[in-house]
């Protein structure tokens, strides 16, 4: 399912909603979650999971194929965990 | 961030009530969530993937007691950020 998919199923549920307005509300939930992850903040929506952001230090690696030195700067990744909820519907 | 945080960005601003924001917002979490509940993997564009890994039964080890154990085969839910968001939080 794709992110156009998820629009066009929840304007099919909400028609006094239209399909272009659902777009932009669809997006600005996406983006609202990118912004506070930006941030460096937590997102915890009950029932589904939590995402978190690590720094990960920065440290030397070596390119594989020629086996130069490289520095590798301190990186910001990001960590989904899903909720018990989720975890235990994925899993049957 | 909660769940009421991201209604609270939602509200108001295609001129949606409060009421209808926290509507859509559990809409697209369910609909999300069955999705993936079927094992079908959802692709968010400039956010990342989430997918259900089948993962086969294997032996593993209670670290605090060393005693070994059976893992059952099982289903997991991996969630891989976007190269967009990536780059977005390294900037």
């Amino acid at each position: 399912m794709t992110k156009s998919e998820l629009i066009k199923l929840v304007s099919e549920k909400l028609t006094n909603i239209t399909k272009k307005d659902m777009k932009v509300i669809v997006d600005i939930i996406f983006d609202s979650m990118i912004d506070a992850l930006k941030s460096g903040e937590r997102i915890e929506i009950r029932g589904f999971g939590s995402f978190k952001i690590k720094d990960r230090d920065a440290r030397c690696g070596r390119n594989p194929k020629t086996g130069d030195l490289v520095s590798i700067p301190n990186t910001k990744t990001l960590y989904f965990k899903a909720g018990k909820e989720l975890k235990e519907r994925v899993d049957y | 961030m909660t769940k009421a945080d991201i209604v609270e960005s939602v509200y108001g601003k295609v001129g949606i009530s409060q009421k209808e924001s926290a509507e859509i917002v559990e809409m697209v979490l369910d609909i999300v969530k069955k999705t993936l509940e079927e094992g079908e993997t959802v692709k968010i564009s400039g956010f990342g993937n989430f997918s259900v890994r089948k993962k086969r039964a294997r032996r593993g080890r209670n670290p605090q007691t060393g005693e070994e154990i059976e893992i059952t085969a099982r289903r997991v839910l991996t969630f891989k950020p976007s190269q967009v968001l990536k780059r977005a939080l390294n900037s």
